[in-house]
């Protein structure tokens, strides 16, 4: 059980800098994501906190200890991989002891350890058996329980899911969490699945370019995302951006587009006004209202295609230039080309800067 | 279709021959009683088989001594060749450095002189450095002509192995080197295994720089060569000789060459 804290991490290939100048502190058992596009350097992250790789500068602290300068194995962590790295030349049993017999772990408690590990991974009946012949769904769960029986103080997975079929991905992702839940070992994982990520961590840092955009707990990163990054990445499909006027009318923040006024609720307010009022506006697909009928804060716009995709439909409407996606209910319908308009609720409305993409909006 | 078909067969048929005709030839001739090879007409089959012509060469003078020669030659040259190209062929498979490109290039470019152009200047360096007539000097000279061959086969091997892999070993507690020792190297075992035999066989089979740079401790086909050449040794001589040469890469190929296949399959990639 180990608090970790980074502090100024930085690493560079060559002139490609994987990792800026990341700082982040990670609280004692919790489950830490880190997401973000491939190349924003969340595994060299992870990798760097494994001791994998040697960093240009920073320091990485685990547990109270500066381990920076400590080989792989003297950290307390354990790592789960993505190609799972399970021991091909070894039985599944030799594969869960290994890193005890290296610690020099008594037989009798090796025993022990393998057993409870197998347990919690339902894997003990495959003990004889060699990797080759084992489906990949297993052998995660071998890389898993191989992980655990270290009792690591820090647990650390990389991408552990993304090589499994969606069906066993989607209980293996169940079955982490529990395992999390048993063990308590403070796990650093890393995906480019937001879904997987909205679903397992206690918090979320989102990367990009070697940086963390935002970190925090994954109805914040949802529901207000840091900037537009961030609110694209986040969401099936992503949250909406669209360009907007932000003007104070009556003394209440109103944003204008197309004729539309919307009110902003008078809680609101904006943290950077941009000088010529040109703002992205963002709103998820599921805050949005579809009327047949104009109102004054409702946008117009002609739908495009409307697609089923079971609990309800993905509406597809274009307003001006921009194209933007409205869930409605399954009983919703409407024709290619119709006019309607959309109805924002102001309470979830986002508002970015047109330059900088940063939030704006308290 | 067909026509294709007859084409690939006749040309299975004529490659196979090309390769087992003189093997079977040579192996009926070295089990022939003396006699029967120099009768006229000659029979294709001989109808008696005796080990005398075997015993008859194993017996002639120098012949026990060149095989220990050989074995010593070969198994100095499996030392030297793997002392350099393992590291080497390691370093290829796991780690971009500068110079890399460089590197497999020298591998290459070993191949380009001829053992022939090089042999008299070689004779005259080992001559002065002491190693002329020496079984370490055949050996290096062994070494240098496998070397690329290994390093390409080794590293092809290490490149098979995942790195991540000793890496998880790393996070499990072991270091660097118990890693590469319990993870990696009884993985590449039976690659670096089919390397050695490559190299023995190379090294077994390898006539002109041993015939060059010795003179009293012959290795097996320097003897050979030397009997047939400068002697004239007898018929019965040759092919037996020429069976014993050829024993024991026939037997090795014949038992990793599945091995052997999937090894070069990796290889040529």
């Amino acid at each position: 059980m180990a608090e970790i804290t980074l502090q100024h991490l930085r690493k560079t290939y060559g002139k490609v800098v994987a990792i800026k100048d990341l700082s982040l502190d990670i609280k004692d058992g919790e489950f830490l994501v880190l997401l973000g596009p491939s190349g924003c350097g969340k595994t060299t992250t992870l990798r760097a906190l494994a001791g994998l790789e040697m960093l240009d500068r920073g320091r990485v602290i685990i547990g109270g200890h500066d381990v920076t300068a400590l080989p792989p194995g003297k950290r307390g962590i354990a790592m789960v991989f993505q190609s799972y790295a399970v021991f091909p030349h070894m039985r599944v049993y030799d594969n869960i002891v290994f890193g005890l017999r290296m610690r020099g772990v008594s037989p009798g408690e090796q025993r022990k350890r393998a057993e409870e590990g197998a347990e919690l991974l339902q894997i003990a009946s495959l003990f004889d058996r060699y990797p080759a012949q084992l489906s990949g769904g297993q052998r995660q769960r071998v890389a898993v329980a191989r992980a655990i029986v270290m009792q690591p103080d820090v647990l650390l997975m990389d991408e552990p899911l993304s090589n499994l079929d969606a069906l066993l991905r989607l209980h293996m992702r169940a079955e982490l969490k529990r395992i999390h839940r048993e063990v308590r070992s403070t796990t650093v994982y890393v995906t480019h699945d937001q879904v997987e990520a909205l679903s397992l961590g206690d918090r979320i840092a989102v990367m990009l370019e070697g940086e963390i955009v935002q970190c925090d707990t994954p109805a914040r990163i949802y529901n207000a995302p840091a900037n537009r990054f961030v609110g694209s990445f986040i969401g099936s499909p992503p949250m909406n951006f669209l360009s907007g006027t932000l003007r104070t009318v009556d003394g209440r923040l109103t944003i204008e587009r197309d004729g539309a006024r919307i009110p902003l609720p008078p809680a609101r307010k904006v943290t950077a006004a941009p000088a010529d009022g040109t703002v992205l506006v963002g709103i998820r697909p599921e805050h949005i209202e579809v009327t047949a009928a104009p109102a004054p804060e409702a946008l117009p716009g002609r739908v495009v295609v409307l697609e089923p995709i079971g609990a309800q439909q993905l509406l597809t409407v274009r307003v001006g230039d921009d194209i933007v996606k409205v869930s409605t209910p399954p009983e919703f319908q409407a024709d290619a080309g119709q006019q309607i308009w959309l109805r924002f609720n102001p309470d979830r409305i986002r508002l970015m800067d047109a330059q900088t993409g940063a939030a704006i909006l308290s | 279709m067909t026509l294709r078909r007859l084409g690939i067969y006749s040309a299975v048929v004529v490659i196979s021959a090309w390769v087992a005709l003189p093997l079977v030839l040579i192996t009926l001739a070295a089990f022939s009683p003396r006699e029967i090879l120099y009768a006229w007409p000659r029979r294709i089959w001989p109808e008696r088989f005796t080990l005398d012509t075997m015993l008859f060469f194993v017996r002639s003078a120098g012949v026990l001594q060149s095989v220990v020669n050989s074995l010593i030659v070969a198994v100095l040259t499996i030392v030297l060749a793997f002392l350099i190209s393992a590291p080497t062929g390691y370093a290829l498979a796991r780690y971009r450095f500068r110079g890399r490109d460089a590197v497999q290039l020298a591998i290459l470019a070993t191949k380009m002189f001829p053992a022939t152009v090089l042999s008299i200047p070689l004779a005259v360096a080992f001559i002065r450095w002491g190693l002329y007539d020496r079984l370490i000097g055949v050996a290096i000279v062994h070494a240098t002509l496998s070397i690329p061959f290994v390093t390409v086969i080794v590293s092809s091997v290490f490149v098979g192995i995942s790195y991540e892999l000793e890496e998880a070993a790393m996070t499990l507690g072991s270091s660097r080197l118990q890693a590469f020792l319990r993870v990696t190297i009884p993985m590449a075992l039976p690659g670096l295994a089919a390397a050695a035999i490559f190299t023995f066989v190379l090294s077994w089979n390898e006539v002109f720089a041993a015939t060059i740079l010795t003179l009293n401790n012959r290795t097996l086909p320097a003897l050979i060569i030397n009997s047939v050449v400068a002697a004239g040794a007898p018929l019965h001589y040759r092919f037996a000789g020429g069976f014993f040469m050829v024993l024991p890469a026939l037997i090795i190929i014949l038992l990793i060459r599945r091995y052997l296949l999937t090894l070069w399959g990796v290889t040529v990639r």
